[in-house]
């Protein structure tokens, strides 16, 4: 018994050093660190060494909002500032550089800040003006939706509803046009509250990201199940997988 | 024998009976329960649309009466106000998949004209006499609507009508469905849509339709399936005859008319999903949603994987302006730069596979919509330091540059963009250069459009 576990820890630590090694061999230019994890980061990163940043920021006054792990404009200015003050080159880009300075010069407990993060700072992050949790609605509405469907058919539903937050013949927030009562026959049957896969999430990601299926369409059905002559009468525009769009 | 079997089981047969009954008595109750809560969701509603709708028409009729420039300010507010809580009370009634959109329409296009109205300058810009008539009209169409609604309401309070009775029948999916509310509702919604010819002025109406998603805007000849094919592979690098390609004419409902193909390779088991217009043959985006190794890039070699990418498509001079990481891929911004000014209505997004750099999203349709080659710029009245002054002074800027956006017409304008931020929070504003109106504010850190 005891054997096997001391095995085990040790396999795993191989393991661990390997892929350490591995990311080392994979990124030669960076010098190895204690911390930071030895990546560049710049606008658009995120992480926990992006929290490192941050903590490492305000820890010298350079940075005074939250610590929520995304590089975003307020740290990048930030970090031009902190570049111009010391001299060196002013890129706005935390290189091995920048990093080394800032680890010098500043002090950071990883283990203290960590649970900062994950204690749902995540959720207040917004993307394209919808929170997080907002996000996470729409992929239980796709994935309830669509769940069988081709990945761009379920990219094809999240774009429905944002065209019909968009519309002014909808109410115009995500949940008001999933709630909308008779809208989504996975809202009336509870399919809505399965737990969605990493597909779905993507999907309506990508949805946000702007890419449309569907051309701007704000109705779907499936012609297998759907009886209602009003809905066959809207102007049609594809058939994906089961769906038909219209507007 | 029998006897005493019987003696033992009818007492329990007995218990188990009226057991059974309490229980299904229960059930019974919990489902009347539920059911007279959902039906007081949708009266609650229904009642309060009534009340707003009565509200609206009230403060559209003062706003005819009013003659003094500041009480319109005040009833064009609550004009606004009242109308986005009445489509909201719409919203939650089962009212989907029967035709009561052109309602909405109306509610939030007497939101739009109205908030305009309020915000504007009356001293300066006073209303002219075809907006007059215009509330004078909307104001006409606010009175039918509410006494129809009356009269649906009077109907059931008096004949106790349910809405449950409604939503079962729209469900029921009959032909000729004989329902006074359904029946009131549809009335409505015709009544509204034999005048919707209203012209509300240039702002909203584009507001309601994106005409510039059309195929007017573009520029080519139609192209045939057989082209579009070939445009496809070469957007994707795929060789002729390597790839499954398949496509998908589309049908007469789309904003823009375009192909559909879609193209899978033998060897993966994915496929990429492209759309090209037929005027032109442009690709207005492609999905590949295949599995994204480990992390081998980071941003900044994609930002350039994506730059060479557009530079290979013939797309020159355009700007990264937001980058942003999703797991394992990174999605980035760009807009085309003139001359060093920025013209975001002209822009696209680019998403890249952070394991081996391959452009696995990209969506173009403002670009392809909106793009020109040299615009004429008027020339600045403003230098970019007196437009500084027209910034609140607590903003902090940390960059300016110049820059195109779209106002609250859809009009493009020359602007001083500064980038900076007001007690920690980072934001862009864009100041008009002839007149050093603000014609955009953004929040930034949330990779959202602009314009």
């Amino acid at each position: 018994m005891n054997v096997t576990n001391n095995m085990r820890v040790i396999s795993i630590c191989l393991v661990s050093i390997l892929m350490i090694c591995g990311m080392m061999f994979t990124l030669p230019h960076f010098s190895s660190q204690e911390t930071f994890s030895g990546r560049v980061l710049e606008r658009g990163s995120s992480g926990q060494d992006v929290v490192e940043l941050q903590e490492r920021l305000k820890y010298i006054g350079y940075l005074k909002d939250v610590t929520d792990g995304k590089f975003g404009w307020n740290t990048y200015w930030a970090v031009r500032k902190f570049q111009k003050d010391f001299g060196i080159k002013v890129d706005g880009k935390v290189g091995s550089k920048t990093q080394r300075l800032l680890v010098s010069k500043t002090k950071y407990n990883p283990t203290a800040k960590r649970e900062n993060v994950h204690q749902g700072k995540q959720a207040t992050y917004k993307a394209h003006g919808h929170s997080a949790n907002d996000i996470k609605l729409m992929a239980n509405a796709v994935y309830g939706e669509a769940r069988g469907e081709p990945y761009i058919g379920q990219v094809a539903i999240a774009s429905v509803i944002l065209n019909r937050v968009e519309s002014s013949s909808f109410p115009n927030t995500p949940s008001g046009v999933i709630f909308e009562p008779r809208a989504f026959t996975a809202v009336a049957d509870g399919q809505i509250w399965l737990t969605p896969n990493e597909n779905a999430k993507k999907a309506v990601q990508d949805a946000l990201n702007g890419m449309d299926p569907t051309g701007g369409c704000t109705y779907y059905f499936n012609p297998a199940t759907a009886t209602s002559a009003w809905i066959w009468s809207r102007p049609q525009v594809k058939r994906i997988g089961k769906h038909i769009f219209c507007r | 024998m029998y006897s005493k079997i019987a003696g033992v089981l009818t007492p329990i047969l007995a218990v188990a009976v009226i057991g059974l009954g309490m229980w299904g008595y229960q059930e019974n109750q919990e489902k009347n329960s539920i059911l007279i809560k959902a039906e007081n969701q949708y009266q609650r509603a229904f009642h309060d649309l009534t009340f707003h709708m009565d509200q609206l028409q009230d403060e559209l009729g003062k706003t005819l009466a009013i003659n003094s420039r500041r009480q319109i300010d005040g009833t064009m507010s609550n004009v606004w106000r009242i109308s986005s809580v009445a489509r909201s009370d719409v919203g939650q009634l089962p009212l989907a998949l029967m035709s009561f959109s052109k309602t909405e329409e109306f509610l939030a296009k007497i939101g739009d004209f109205a908030y305009k109205t309020a915000v504007r300058d009356l001293n300066k810009d006073p209303l002219s006499e075809k907006e007059y008539e215009n509330l004078k009209t909307l104001h006409s169409r606010a009175v039918e609507i509410q006494s129809e609604l009356r009269r649906v309401q009077s109907k059931v309070i008096d004949q106790k009508l349910r809405w449950m009775d409604v939503e079962s029948a729209l469900a029921s999916e009959e032909e000729n469905l004989d329902n006074t509310i359904i029946d009131g509702f549809r009335t409505i919604d015709k009544t509204v849509n034999e005048y919707s010819d209203i012209d509300f002025g240039p702002g909203i109406q584009t507001l309601q339709n994106k005409e510039r998603f059309s195929d007017k805007n573009l520029t080519g000849k139609k192209i045939t399936e057989e082209e579009a094919k070939k445009i496809a592979l070469q957007f994707l690098g795929i060789q002729a005859g390597q790839a499954n390609v398949k496509v998908d004419r589309g049908g007469k409902g789309h904003e823009y008319s375009a192909i559909s193909v879609a193209v899978t390779k033998p060897a993966g088991n994915n496929t990429i999903h492209l759309d090209v217009t037929k005027k032109g043959g442009h690709v207005v985006w492609m999905i590949n949603n295949r599995n994204i190794a480990k992390q081998k890039l980071d941003i900044q070699q994609a930002v350039q994987k994506g730059k060479a990418f557009l530079e290979k498509h013939g797309l020159k001079n355009m700007e990264n302006y937001t980058t942003e990481q999703y797991d394992n891929t990174a999605v980035l911004s760009y807009v085309y730069s003139q001359n060093g000014v920025r013209i975001y209505p002209d822009a696209l997004t680019v998403k890249v596979a952070l394991d081996t750099g391959e452009v696995v999203g990209y969506q173009a349709e403002q670009f392809i919509f909106n793009h020109k080659e040299n615009r004429k710029f008027v020339t600045p009245k403003l230098s970019m330091k007196q437009a500084r002054k027209e910034v609140n002074p607590n903003f902090k800027v940390q960059e300016s540059r110049k820059a195109v956006v779209l106002n609250d017409n859809n009009d493009e304008v020359l602007c001083y963009e500064f980038m900076g931020t007001v007690s920690d929070q980072a934001f862009r504003i864009f100041i008009n250069v002839e007149n050093g109106d603000e014609e955009v504010v953004e929040k930034l850190d949330k990779p959202g459009k602009i314009g």
